[in-house]
């Protein structure tokens, strides 16, 4: 019998809670202020015209929506990127972070034979080690977080990665860290990229985040271009799922940065015959919302608008959590969770503390003792900062 | 390119009162008597339901999929009454489409059948079947993909005596993929006699049937009809896969709407299965596309939107089962040279004519009616407007060409 998914049998435990204060900080889905999903305005707005249109259901292309793979290029790469402009790269849409993330796996095992391990941040988001194994890679760990601090072991990090062997894939969190909401500072991203090169690594980056971190979608993306302008032919994994809110509809692309217009065609092909033996051609739902968005005007500034919504209310939810763990009496360090940045935190916790908010306040989070910050709202922020001080005291 | 209209899917050349251009080698779907796709009257309705109800979002779908999705699609295959259904020894997980559901249960069969791991376990394939199926397998880790007899070119019909032959010497315990009915590419069926022969060898040898549905409705027009040898199977102890599609009988192609269906041998069984099928989809797609699924859901839940979907299956399949007879009798009519009972015997959506492939060069060099080189024609590519000409064509093919 397979073991319950962690993150999502979290979910499980909360719905079966009959506690009237009981709080779900497990899956990362953002919340409103009121605890309920959020419909972005753009999406509905996206829906109504599709809905009024008369299309038809035929087959997407296996590779995709262009008119939303070309977007999400964009969006990652920025309109002015020289690898966008030239064409030197090939983007599929994938089922969210997850199918494109095992796209890229696949695509890898078969054609990266230079090695066979991919390096990952440790700790990193529980599905990555997965999918990778699942892909037929093998998985090692390079020093990320820093439980003494809360933050970035930098040093442990780049002396970990200096001495990763050469031609091995690293797996990089574009922004909004899972599960630590711990992101290197650009200067530490430069050298984080000078390393890389130096050691000659196929570097991964998965960004499901996008503009959702720091409500600034070009900051959000700025080491993944970054990497690219230094000659860094990076893959890269998107999701909308946060920060268009479209979770369920799965969309999500895969982009590989080629040498040329010409290896990138190469590239889509073989792209194409992995794809077609795991689902034939995506779901179009997600990506056509999305797409529009993207692609009109007077919708994409409105997303600007509601992703910098979501992403302010987290960063106060962060600032009132803390103001509130002093009010409380709290004598801990809590600098962490606003140095933090998207949807989680590591609160630093350890398991027993993790195992009384959960059967004494009914409070659930991953063991870990990851939040996902969105689950916060102003109605309980207070009695989650008395919680946790209650089993930190 | 711009925003609003078709997909990017290839469409067939206008069809003009010339009547050039044919195509009759369409991806497989469905197209009405004017040569379009068709978005069933039911769809349109639900959407709309679904676009007007301001309580749903955009959340995350479980990771087996939809819940009423889940059990009305199964119920579906396995029909109200089923035993194991009652018996509670059924399982569902909602895939991307069939091609989805194929390889989740080609993925668990690797890990779990026949041992762990045991990617010898020799897989068979219809000669000729999807050309699919053979890459699902292969990508899932199997490592030994055979084919079984299935057409028989010379006949034009089902080489039974061939198919049991490879039966009676596969392997136990290896899998056998089965149509359930629209064999795709041949349109040739198990009459239900041959399927109780084929039930019995397989049973007898321990083999796996791993059935692949894309056509239950759409076949004859009939649920029950079409899901006759997965229910028989089910009635006489087999633990089997069904992979089913939404794509066709729901038009529903670009909305990736299938269900792997799960019978077990009793709950405990389908439990342990279904948590390691969780574990499987994790890692492929986390939790499947939500709107499809909905879709479906509200229409086989609802007594009238079900009813309303069952006529519009039956226009499709009734449409296909017409243009089968209307070839068929044109080309008796011209003596075309040769027996084309063929025609109206195949079901589903394509036909393999037994046009050889010079054969198929003349027709689609001369008369610009595009089909494969197999011979397969996709039925739903005729039309009132085209029968006569392809008719015609099909005629000078065989008489000129041999």
């Amino acid at each position: 019998m397979g073991p319950p998914d962690p993150i999502l049998g979290v979910t499980e435990a909360f719905k079966r809670d009959t506690n009237s204060k009981k709080m779900n900080l497990g899956v990362g889905a953002y919340r409103d202020d009121n605890g309920k999903p959020f419909v972005l305005s753009c999406v509905r707005k996206a829906e109504a015209m599709i809905a009024s249109k008369k299309m038809d259901k035929e087959y997407l292309p296996i590779a995709g929506l262009a008119d939303f793979t070309r977007a999400s290029a964009e969006l990652a790469l920025g309109e002015n990127s020289e690898a966008f402009k030239s064409g030197r790269y090939v983007t599929v849409q994938g089922i969210s972070g997850t199918g494109s993330l095992r796209i890229g796996a696949n695509f890898l095992q078969r054609f990266f034979k230079s090695s066979r391990d991919v390096y990952i941040p440790k700790p990193s988001w529980g599905n990555h080690t997965p999918i990778f194994r699942d892909a037929g890679l093998q998985l090692q760990a390079y020093r990320y977080y820093d439980p003494k601090t809360c933050s970035l072991d930098f040093s442990g990090a780049m002396d970990d990665i200096s001495k990763i062997p050469e031609k091995s894939i690293i797996l990089l969190h574009a922004c909004a860290h899972n599960p630590t909401g711990v992101d290197p500072r650009q200067e530490q991203w430069k050298e984080l990229a000078a390393m890389v090169k130096k050691r000659n690594l196929l570097v991964y980056f998965d960004m499901a985040y996008q503009g959702f971190a720091s409500g600034d979608i070009n900051r959000d993306a700025w080491a993944v271009r970054y990497f690219i302008e230094q000659g860094i032919n990076v893959v890269l994994s998107q999701s909308y799922a946060k920060n268009m809110g479209l979770y369920g509809e799965r969309a999500g692309a895969f982009t590989v940065i080629c040498s040329d217009a010409e290896e990138a065609k190469r590239v889509e092909s073989q792209l194409k015959i992995l794809i077609r033996p795991m689902y034939s051609n995506p779901p179009l739902n997600g990506a056509r919302i999305a797409s529009i968005i993207l692609n009109t005007p007077d919708l994409r500034k409105e997303w600007l608008v509601e992703v910098k919504g979501m992403a302010d209310r987290i960063i106060s939810m962060r600032n009132q959590l803390v103001s509130n763990l002093k009010k409380e009496g709290s004598s801990h360090n809590w600098q962490h969770i606003t140095d933090q940045i998207g949807m989680f935190c590591f609160t630093g916790l350890k398991p027993e503390q993790v195992e009384r908010l959960i059967k004494e306040f009914s409070i659930y989070m991953t063991k870990d003792g990851r939040i996902s910050v969105a689950g916060v709202t102003s109605g309980n922020v207070g009695y989650l900062a008395h919680a946790i001080h209650q089993v930190t005291k | 390119a711009p925003l609003w209209g078709p997909s990017a899917a290839p469409r067939a050349p206008p069809v003009c009162p010339g009547v050039e251009g044919t195509a009759l080698s369409l991806v497989a779907a469905y197209r009405t008597d004017e040569g379009q796709p068709w978005v069933l009257p039911v769809v349109k309705k639900v959407e709309q339901m679904i676009a007007n109800d301001n309580s749903l979002n955009h959340e995350y779908l479980p990771i087996l999929g939809l819940p009423e999705f889940r059990a009305n699609a199964s119920r579906i295959a396995l029909g109200d009454d089923s035993p194991a259904i009652k018996e509670n020894r059924i399982g569902s997980v909602q895939s991307l489409g069939g091609t989805g559901a194929l390889r989740i249960g080609a993925e668990f069969l690797r890990r779990w059948y026949n041992g762990n791991n045991n990617t010898a376990t020799p897989v068979y394939v219809s000669a000729p079947s999807w050309e699919n199926h053979n890459s699902v397998f292969m990508d899932a880790g199997f490592k030994d993909i055979r084919t079984y007899h299935y057409w028989d070119a010379a006949k034009r019909g089902l080489d039974l005596q061939g198919l049991l032959g490879d039966m009676e010497k596969a392997p136990e315990f290896s899998i056998f993929i089965l149509h359930a009915c629209a064999h795709n590419p041949t349109g040739t069926d198990p009459t239900p006699d041959q399927w109780k022969q084929i039930a019995a060898v397989m049973k007898r040898r321990f083999l796996f049937p791993f059935f692949d549905s894309a056509y239950q409705g759409f076949a004859s027009g009939s649920l029950d009809k079409d899901a006759w040898a997965v229910r028989y199977f089910v009635s006489e102890g087999f633990e089997l896969f069904c992979a089913q599609s939404f794509s066709k009988n729901f038009g529903l192609y670009n909305e990736r709407v299938g269900n792997l269906t799960v019978v077990g041998k009793d709950a405990d069984n389908v439990q342990r299965v279904l948590s390691q099928m969780e574990k499987i989809v994790r890692t492929t797609w986390s939790n499947p596309p939500s709107q499809g699924a909905r879709i479906v859901a509200t229409t086989l839940s609802s007594p009238q939107l079900f009813a309303e979907w069952y006529d519009n299956v039956k226009t499709m399949a009734d449409r296909v089962l017409l243009m089968r007879s209307e070839l068929r009798s044109r080309l008796e009519s011209l003596g075309t040279p040769g027996t084309w009972n063929h025609i109206t015997e195949q079901i589903g959506m394509f036909s393999f004519t037994g046009l050889n492939p010079k054969q198929v060069e003349y027709m689609i060099k001369e008369k610009h009616i595009y089909l494969m080189a197999s011979g397969r024609i996709n039925m739903c590519g005729l039309t009132t407007k085209n029968l006569d000409y392809v008719a015609k064509s099909i005629h000078e093919a065989v008489t000129k060409i041999q």
